[in-house]
């Protein structure tokens, strides 16, 4: 009896020091202000507890009516071919470029002008552009003098802006999930300027969650049409002097194939396939040259334009540009479909780094930012202060109730309620401490609603102290002995207390499986409280209890 | 110690009491809830008042000469009639600003509007300086809870009822998890109502609030289940209003218990909390009491009546099942 006693002590006793680590881990002091440190580390706060980052970043919208208008071209270029319509030249008269004085993206990329059909052709040539494929997307103009003009849809360029903005918001809470911080605050802001606004809770290093956000990886492939060049100059003579507006020049990353300076490349502006159309990526090694390679599959409609494309153009050269640069030029040997594989010398971290972003998803558009700041809790600092002070007034209140109504026996409700609070913050510790080493993932928050779940939890805990005393009593007065009441106090509550606690983890279990955000916070916080009170309320009540029992003398009756 | 010793009180012969109760309040709320949704409140067509969670807003950041006090300035502009905004602080200490959010319409006038009543507010009642054109900025701010999250939110909650429904079934019989599930109802809707007559807004912490007294009133609607159920072991002679009666009076003391020290925890809250938790507290003071009183006085009451109805058509009585555990 004795030794299972000191056995199932043992066992409370790691249960606490493994939960007080995971609440402090290893403090450098044992001051107050030291504990709080290590304890801030471990359980992480909500925005709307602790503030944070808060960041403003506005879309690049123009960046997605291009890319949308570049398939169009590629589409409309098809289309004529297939068609036998003859046509000088297909180009946006306005591209979208940076303008070098104010650095801003500047250029009508909704506009696509058709030159030099033939005039024999115009019905067909009408019938074409301006049907039902197009239609939907582009008002067609023109035409009288063979030169044709289709301009994006205000209506279809708004709707293309805010799918935008969407698809970038979904994208970025996937990049703040891979940083490991949880319940990010991520929604439009603004009236109507294609921004968004990004709060991160407990973010000290902003720089690091800009570039992870920011990154674009904007992987596209361009028809090279001459280079390499060693000047710029010499790389405009080479056609003429005057740039066409269906060509750039883009330079190398300097590291390009073991050159040592920057070289200059004529490239045709439109992208044969870019961003979204990558349907994977991984890195690589090349088996000939020992190379890193980011080995890639287009999706099928782009294995489609890569197949069209490569066969016609076998022989010439091809050039792989990520970030606006130029990262490797490649001769087209044959026709290749959808898969294939760039070689460069890239480093370890560009190819990773590469193909994790193409394939969580290539932002849609570049963000910019127009405000990095960091912001005070959503509740207001004030009232978390005061908050905390309530909370812990209430508590002891209980605690003094509980002494003086129960006598001895509250003492055992009190720790039992003190290392429930430990259990649960605990384990929010250890699986923020078992998260960080795995990067990312679970990483448990302490937000309001979680706390609303810990007041229903120290609610319940008390009511299951309360139950089994309440029973105790009925015994003792039924004439019982001191071990005798004890036991059956403990057997008739139990019940009780399983049919509430599952019934509430039951609820609480579908609230997490089906509810978002603040919904699942509260059922984590209960359902992990409620687990920790089944423990405390019957386990440990019950050893400190039969610990009681073994010091009575015979006759004497437990404190209750 | 010891309160409620030999309690012998008749409760179901009250239940006509408690339900006229029960009816007035329930009543009252929906009326002013159905008010409100077909006249529009804060021009929104909603049941309850919004806060800024919900409907999304204005945001105002004032950048004053001296550091901000987050009370006073949450008390200067409460006195011009602003109780729903939200503050915080902004950038790090040596920038001295704040973020207001109000909710309001999302357009340019009130935008305007926002920005004035902030501004007039702050001049009027807080004496900290700050340059109304240059250092004060105003923008749109979108609710933080999408249509997508209420929507999810809401079916949780079903979901999670019936889950719990479900449990009551296996563990008792239908007519338990029934009547408890229509206690929980009545409780939120009570709860809810109340704060659609006080005029309060229901934000985030709200619905968790809402969410805790539903698990508290399931809680405490089971315990006094398995007294009955206990007691209908015990004693196969006695009538089941006797039965009911009993347990409610043997649970009584643990009920007055249990609700006295969360209600006091939870006044606490009320009182020291401050003004931003006021409704989170608010929604689990009302909660507490009426979750409470609603195992007494509406989910016993139905058990009662489902089995004389039961009774008065010649069905046989059934004891809930009792399964054999420890």
């Amino acid at each position: 009896m004795k030794k299972n006693l000191k056995n199932k002590v043992a066992l409370i006793i790691a249960v606490l020091v493994i939960c007080l680590y995971g609440i402090f881990g290893i403090p450098s002091g044992l001051s107050g202000k030291a504990l709080l440190e290590a304890m801030g580390k471990r359980i992480h706060l909500g925005l709307d507890l602790q503030g944070g980052a808060h960041l403003i970043l506005q879309a690049q919208v123009l960046e997605a009516v291009n890319a949308e208008t570049d398939n169009s071209v590629q589409q409309i270029q098809q289309d004529l071919k297939k068609a036998n319509l003859g046509f000088s030249q297909i180009y946006k008269p306005d591209p979208l470029r940076v303008d070098p004085a104010t650095q801003k993206e500047v250029g009508k990329p909704e506009v696509i002008r058709i030159e030099g059909t033939s005039p024999t052709q115009s019905d067909a040539v009408s019938g074409l552009l301006g049907g039902t494929k197009f239609a939907s997307e582009y008002d067609l103009s023109g035409g009288s003098d063979n030169n044709w003009t289709m301009t994006m849809k205000p209506s279809f360029e708004r709707d293309l802006n805010s799918r935008t903005v969407e698809e970038a918001i979904e994208t970025i809470r996937d990049r703040v999930d891979s940083l490991g911080v949880s319940e990010p605050l991520i929604q439009q802001y603004g009236l109507g300027d294609n921004q968004i606004l990004v709060e991160l809770p407990g973010v000290s290093n902003l720089d690091q969650v800009k570039n992870v956000i920011k990154s674009t990886a904007r992987l596209e492939i361009h028809a090279v049409e001459g280079g390499p060049f060693q000047s710029e100059s010499a790389a405009e003579a080479s056609v003429g002097g005057a740039l066409p507006a269906n060509e750039e020049i883009l330079t190398t990353s300097g590291a390009l194939a073991g050159g040592g300076s920057t070289e200059y490349y004529v490239l045709q502006r439109t992208a044969i396939v870019a961003g979204s159309d990558f349907r994977s990526a991984q890195p690589g090694i090349n088996s000939n040259t020992g190379q890193r390679t980011v080995n890639f599959t287009l999706t099928d409609e782009a294995g489609d334009k890569f197949w069209d494309f490569t066969s016609a153009n076998v022989g010439k050269d091809m050039a792989i540009v990520m970030g606006g640069t130029v990262r490797s030029v490649a001769v087209i040997r044959s026709a290749i479909r959808d898969s294939g594989e760039i070689t460069g010398s890239f480093s370890q971290t560009e190819v990773t780094e590469l193909s994790k972003l193409l394939r969580t998803g290539a932002l849609p558009a570049s963000l910019n930012y127009i405000q990095a700041s960091t912001v005070g809790a959503t509740l207001g600092a004030d009232s978390v202060r005061e908050g905390v002070t309530a909370a812990i007034v209430g508590m002891a209140l209980v605690m003094i109730f509980m002494l003086v109504y129960y006598r001895g026996s509250g003492i055992n409700a009190d720790l039992a309620l003190i290392l429930n609070l430990i259990i649960l913050l605990g384990i929010m510790g250890l699986s923020s401490a078992l998260a960080g080493t795995s990067g990312g993932g679970m990483t448990l928050t302490l937000t309001l609603p979680g706390i609303a779940g810990l007041i229903l939890t120290i609610g319940m805990g008390v009511d299951s102290n309360v139950l089994i005393f309440e029973r105790i009593r009925e015994e003792i007065r039924s004439g019982k002995a001191a071990s005798a009441a004890v036991d059956q106090g403990f057997g008739r509550a139990w019940i009780t207390i399983i049919d509430t606690h599952v019934t509430t983890i039951v609820s609480a279990a579908i609230l997490f499986l089906f509810g978002t955000g603040p919904v699942k916070g509260f059922a984590t916080t209960l359902t992990i409280g409620l687990l920790a009170n089944l423990f405390t309320a019957v386990f440990v009540s019950r050893v400190i209890f039969e610990a009681h029992l073994n010091k009575l003398k015979p006759g004497e009756m437990v404190s209750i | 110690m010891e309160f409620f010793r030999s309690v012998n009180v008749n409760w179901l012969g009250k239940k006509w009491y408690f339900l006229a109760f029960s009816l007035i309040f329930s009543v009252s709320g929906i009326v002013k809830m159905s008010y409100n949704w077909t006249h529009g409140i804060e021009g929104m067509h909603s049941p309850v008042p919004l806060g800024v969670d919900f409907r999304g807003g204005t945001q105002v950041q004032v950048q004053f000469d001296q550091a901000p006090d987050i009370n006073r300035i949450r008390q200067a502009i409460a006195a011009a009639g602003v109780t729903d905004a939200r503050i915080q602080n902004f950038g790090d200490s040596s920038e001295r600003s704040v973020l207001i959010s109000l909710p309001e319409e999302t357009n340019e006038q009130a935008l305007d509007q926002g920005r004035a009543t902030i501004v007039g507010a702050l001049k009027a009642h807080y004496d900290n300086h700050f340059n109304p054109d240059t250092g004060v900025k105003v923008d749109v701010v979108g609710p933080t809870v999408g249509r997508q999250l209420e929507k999810q939110a809401t079916l949780a909650t079903l979901y999670s009822l019936g889950g719990m429904l479900v449990y009551l079934w296996f563990r008792f019989q239908l007519i338990y998890g029934v009547a408890a599930v229509v206690a929980c109802f009545h409780d939120t809707l009570i709860t809810v109502g109340a704060f659609a007559l006080t005029g309060q807004e229901i934000s985030l912490t709200v619905i968790a609030a809402i969410l805790t007294l539903v698990g508290y009133s399931m809680n405490d609607t089971i315990v006094v289940f398995d007294r009955i159920r206990e007691n209908l072991r015990l004693s196969r002679r006695e009538g089941l209003t006797d039965v009911v009666n009993r347990s409610i009076n043997q649970t009584l003391s643990r009920t007055i218990l249990t609700s006295g020290l969360t209600f006091l925890t939870v006044l606490s809250l009320y009182v020291f909390g401050g003004a931003v938790l006021r409704g989170f507290s608010f929604a689990l003071v009302v909660g507490i009491l009426i979750g409470t009183y609603s195992s007494i006085a509406i989910a016993a009451p139905m058990l009662v009546a489902w089995q004389e109805w039961r009774a008065s058509k010649g069905k046989a009585v059934a004891l809930p099942a009792a399964r054999r555990s420890k």
